[in-house]
């Protein structure tokens, strides 16, 4: 019953969420973008500022365009919301807030046989996202500003599949002009959304576990931000039910705060014992961040 | 001895917590200063056919 309540409770949130960071309804049918005040602050989720609803600005966009803009200076107004979403929530975003982290969830649960990544496969292949971040978000605009004055944003040209989902197809459906536009890099980015949507039916979070920029950014913060998952050694059996409903395969009884973990509360309410809390701040005989290992325990994870 | 280990781990911890905090507040004010929260918009109010996969 608790699980049930939960789970319909972070839907719904995912859901508002995505409906207030893209409220700007007239613009889906005039096929024109918000230009108000609003877009001078960076919402903390991936959510493209050329989607005809979007009330804010995107942070990887805006990061893209600050480091690529041939200033040379320091993106601090970013980078300063960035941190402060980070060390207060750290991946709770992605769980509660990102709308493209909600369209995945919502593919995951078509009824179709899902895929199990070999650990092999998946433990190098998550760190894809931080050079996704280092490489397309930062360097290659830097240089590229460096050298020429100004830089494409390659990230949201050659990759985001957020933008071309949230910002292409809206647009091009109210405007036949720029559907006309379209060519070589609208048919790549399109496939690269047609992949990231098909995996998302058969893998938990495809994009947020291998590609998500963002999603690395608050992956440095997760260990030690506000918001904590909390384990209770004491009540804790082993059986490992968590571990087989987290939706990014965390190793929940070993790092709790895993830098992979999205905070969406599933293994809380999988917990038969009731071991696994979570909030802000640390109650007593819980396993703090950055001492699991100290409490790890023998593990007995029934196949 | 465990314990010991486990409260200056704690420390470290809530030390790099308020650090971030801190630093996080401070870009802000900076970048507000800067009027970067003005690029930020300038960016966002128009559509960027390269965002998008058209430009």
């Amino acid at each position: 019953m608790h699980r049930h309540r939960m789970k319909h409770k972070r839907s719904m949130i995912q859901l508002l969420s995505a409906v207030l960071l893209n409220g700007y309804m007239i613009g889906f049918r005039n096929g024109k973008i918000y230009t108000g005040k609003a877009k001078a602050v960076c919402v903390p989720v991936l959510n493209c500022y050329s989607c005809p609803g979007a009330l804010g600005a995107c942070p990887v966009g805006a990061l893209q365009a600050a480091v690529g803009g041939g200033k040379g200076h320091v993106p601090f107004y970013v980078l300063g919301i960035l941190m402060l979403f980070g060390v207060v929530l750290g991946r709770v975003v992605c769980g509660f807030l990102c709308p493209f982290g909600f369209v995945q969830d919502l593919l995951y649960k078509i009824p179709v046989p899902k895929l199990h990544v070999p650990k092999k496969i998946d433990r190098p292949a998550r760190y894809l996202k931080y050079v996704v971040l280092l490489a397309a978000v930062i360097l290659l605009p830097v240089s590229a500003a460096a050298k020429t004055g100004a830089a494409v944003p390659y990230f949201c040209k050659y990759i985001c599949p957020a933008g071309t989902l949230g910002g292409a197809l809206p647009l091009m459906g109210a405007d036949p002009v720029l559907r006309d536009l379209t060519g070589t890099l609208f048919d790549w980015k399109l496939f690269v959304l047609a992949v990231v949507l098909i995996l998302s039916m058969l893998i938990s979070r495809p994009f947020c576990r291998y590609l998500c920029p963002l999603g690395a950014f608050y992956a440095l913060f997760n260990r030690f931000s506000f918001f904590q998952m909390q384990l209770d050694q004491t009540k804790c059996t082993g059986c490992g039910a968590c571990e087989r409903v987290c939706p990014m395969e965390v190793e929940v009884t070993r790092n709790i705060n895993s830098a992979e973990c999205i905070r969406c509360g599933k293994c809380k309410g999988a917990c038969p014992t009731g071991a696994i809390s979570s909030g802000f701040g640390n109650k007593e005989g819980t396993s703090e961040p950055g001492n699991e290992a100290s409490g790890k325990k023998e593990r007995r994870i029934p196949e | 001895m465990r314990s010991v280990l486990k409260n200056k781990s704690v420390f470290r911890i809530r030390c790099a917590r308020c650090m971030c905090l801190a630093a996080g507040i401070l870009f802000i004010g900076i970048g507000l200063v800067r009027q970067e929260h003005l690029e930020v918009m300038q960016k966002a109010v128009r559509i960027c056919l390269e965002c998008i996969g058209i430009g």
